[in-house]
């Protein structure tokens, strides 16, 4: 019996075959209806609440990913705050020493000149004293002038005399109070220096004054921003945030111009590396020369960060922040000396690359016997071998302000993974809401399926139940109807 | 302690560690070993010129720690006596120069002062050529034989034997064609078809390249 036999029941009759398959599963499912609608519930109901429970795992994940997001970016934002403000300290510190360490100076020159001006002021107001009057000299006068002259020529003369006299004297004492007044005047000037000294002495406290008002706006305005981030505002939050993703693109910008220059430096110093540590030897696969050429490149990357870590520009490494200002300052000058030295040797190997390449250029010209030619071109090296020697010497520096781009870059990527991850995590989570409703429906869709493909029995037992009891169809109905009550009963 | 002295240590021990690591897996760049062979019998003298040229540009082609060597085939060419020169150039590139130069110098005196030889042992060239390059072990290993392949050994000499040439690439250059050539051209067909058939059934591989202005194509690797 064969596959054939088993599936054509009336031999000779496909379609009759076919139909009493047809029958013959109806009844079976409509027999195993119950256990199998319970089964497909069953298991989009498990898969539906696995992936819910997944996904508020993924929600708590990403919560608590969110808060420490928070956390590190509050840190950091803190932190730097603090850097700022205690520059700022550090400034005014230094404003207040230098010129508050010249105000007594400036207070005793201000008192000079205020008893200058004084003094000067006191002696401006003394008028001389008037010449000492005989005693009764203005009677005297007065009875003379009251003696009747009576043509009397000597009375005449006296009179004359006295006039005379008066006259005199009151010239002489218009003279005393001309020349009083002149020195007055004299003292009066020689007050004008004192006033501008004043003036000078005056504005220089006034732009001091400014500058420390300036300065102490500029600390408020960041013991805001700290205040801010120490309360943990999302004010501060998304500021940081922003700020945040931006230096991370500055950072990777430069960094990436630094790579490139770090590429430079290799192809100026890979070759001639050959000549100390051999041409042929490899470490894993790559050209020894070429691992030693990138080890001096790393090396020197390394004495930058150092140089920049000691000078305090970068806070990489707290050791070396922590460490004594002595100590640190004598790890300035060795790392500068080192950073110099690899420098003066990547100078001295570019000089050797230059000298390889004529060697190379020379060769081939006596093995191909065009030695004219390489005369002709050697006149102009001297140009790329400068030029070479410089960027060989420069980049080694230049390479060392990869420091305050690495610093901005790492401090910045931890808060761009973190959104990034937010991001995966939150993707996540709706993917797996999604799949757990999709699961859901899908199995009310299989309900719908299932029933469909027994919509004749199904048809026949709701005629018989509406023939027996026609109160009771419409619950009949309702039953049937298994996802409509899933619905309803997940609503 | 002190922490610049933890530093210093910690610098000094990842040195060592570095040092240490690559000293442990030291290797060596492949190489490349060429061995040419020059037919210095009868009338091909005359075109020692172009070997000449192809001497000198294979040796601005090789790098350091490359091998190379020029040997003469002549009567009984399976002999050290007929290398003419030798020489694995330096890991420094400088160095490599220099023995590049001392190396023309030797070609350019074996060249004015040649005698011709009466026989022509290709075998045996390519058997002392074989012997050279196995020797040495380079990462590619090259024959360049440059000849018109019309092997005439002198009686008693046995060369009948299989060539062992796995890996090696064989180029053969300036295959002039003889008089006979010109006037059976069967015959310059089956000699190259004889060679082809010897060095591939040995595991070689056999290229010929009579376009000297095209130098390029000899070196490249297989």
């Amino acid at each position: 019996m064969n596959l054939l036999d088993v599936v054509f029941i009336v031999p000779g009759h496909p379609a009759i075959s076919v139909m009493s398959w047809i029958v013959i599963l109806a009844v079976s499912l409509y027999l195993a209806r119950s256990p199998a609608h319970r089964a497909i519930t069953s298991l989009s109901e498990v898969l539906h609440y696995a992936f819910r429970i997944a996904a508020q795992s993924t929600s708590m994940a990403e919560g608590k990913l969110i808060q420490r997001n928070r956390e590190v970016l509050l840190a950091a934002g803190r932190e730097a705050s603090e850097r700022i403000i205690e520059r700022e300290f550090d400034r005014v510190d230094a404003t207040l020493r230098r010129d508050l360490a010249d105000y007594p100076a400036m207070h005793r020159q201000l008192t000079e000149h205020i008893l200058s001006i004084d003094e000067d002021y006191k002696r401006s107001t003394e008028v001389p004293p008037a010449p000492p009057a005989p005693p009764g000299w203005i009677k005297a006068i007065e009875s003379v002038a009251k003696i009747p002259s009576s043509g009397d020529p000597m009375v005449a003369n006296i009179l004359s005399d006295i006039n005379k006299s008066m006259v005199k004297a009151q010239n002489t004492a218009i003279e005393e109070y001309r020349k009083s007044s002149h020195e007055r005047h004299i003292v009066l000037k020689h007050m004008m220096p004192h006033w501008r000294k004043l003036l000078q002495v005056l504005g220089q406290v006034d732009k001091n004054v400014n500058n420390l008002i300036d300065r102490s706006k500029t600390i408020d305005r960041h013991m805001q921003e700290y205040e801010q981030i120490n309360k943990g505002t999302d004010r501060a939050v998304r500021m940081l945030s922003s700020s945040s993703i931006t230096q991370f693109f500055i950072a990777a910008f430069v960094l990436a111009i630094a790579f490139g220059g770090a590429v430079i430096n290799f192809h100026l110093i890979a070759r001639p590396m050959s000549e100390m540590v051999g041409g042929t030897s490899q470490i894993m696969g790559f050209k020894t020369a070429n691992i030693a050429a990138l080890v001096i490149i790393l090396v020197e990357i390394a004495m930058g960060l150092f140089l920049m870590e000691s000078l305090r520009i970068t806070r990489l490494f707290p050791v070396i922040g922590a460490l004594d200002d002595k100590i640190r300052i004598r790890m300035v000058y060795i790392t500068f000396a080192m950073l110099f030295s690899l420098a003066s040797i990547e100078a001295g190997l570019a000089y050797m690359r230059e000298i390889l390449s004529q060697s190379d250029a020379a060769l081939v010209a006596y093995l191909m016997e065009n030695q004219h030619s390489q005369a002709a071109a050697s006149q102009s090296r001297w140009i790329t071998t400068a030029a070479q020697m410089g960027m060989g010497f420069i980049l080694p520096f230049a390479l060392t302000f990869v420091a305050i781009a690495m610093e901005s870059f790492v401090q910045s990527l931890r808060t761009v993974l973190g959104i990034i991850g937010v991001g995966l995590l939150r993707a996540m989570e709706f993917m797996l809401r999604l799949l757990g409703n999709i699961s859901r429906y899908f199995g009310i869709m299989l309900v719908h399926l299932y029933d469909l493909m027994i919509f004749a029995p199904l048809w026949i037992e709701r005629r018989v139940k509406g023939a027996d009891e026609p109160g009771r169809e419409k619950t009949a109905q309702g039953d049937n109807g298994l996802g409509a009550a899933v619905i309803g009963g997940q609503s | 302690m002190n922490p610049l002295k933890s530093i210093l240590l910690a610098l000094g021990l990842s040195a060592a560690f570095i040092t240490g690591g690559c000293s442990s897996v030291d290797q060596v760049t492949p190489t490349r070993g060429v061995y040419m062979l020059i037919d210095t019998s009868g009338t091909y003298t005359g075109e020692l010129k172009k070997a000449q040229t192809i001497i000198n540009f294979a040796l601005a082609k090789l790098n350091p720690g490359d091998s190379f060597a020029v040997a003469s085939i002549n009567t009984g060419s399976f002999t050290e006596r007929d290398i003419i020169d030798k020489v694995t150039f330096d890991d420094r590139p400088s160095m490599a120069n220099a023995q590049k130069r001392q190396f023309r110098e030797t070609i350019d005196k074996f060249v004015k002062g040649v005698h011709p030889s009466a026989y022509t042992d290709v075998t045996g060239g390519i058997l002392q050529a074989i012997e050279y390059l196995d020797e040495k072990n380079p990462g590619h290993k090259t024959i360049l034989v440059f000849s018109d392949l019309k092997e005439e050994l002198k009686k008693g000499y046995v060369r009948n034997i299989p060539l062992q040439l796995n890996g090696v690439d064989v180029v053969a250059l300036n295959v002039t064609k003889l008089h006979s050539d010109n006037v059976d051209p069967r015959e310059y067909m089956n000699r190259l078809e004889t060679w082809r058939k010897r060095v591939e059934s040995g595991g070689g591989q056999w290229r010929v390249v009579n376009d000297l202005e095209r130098l390029d194509n000899i070196m490249t690797d297989s």
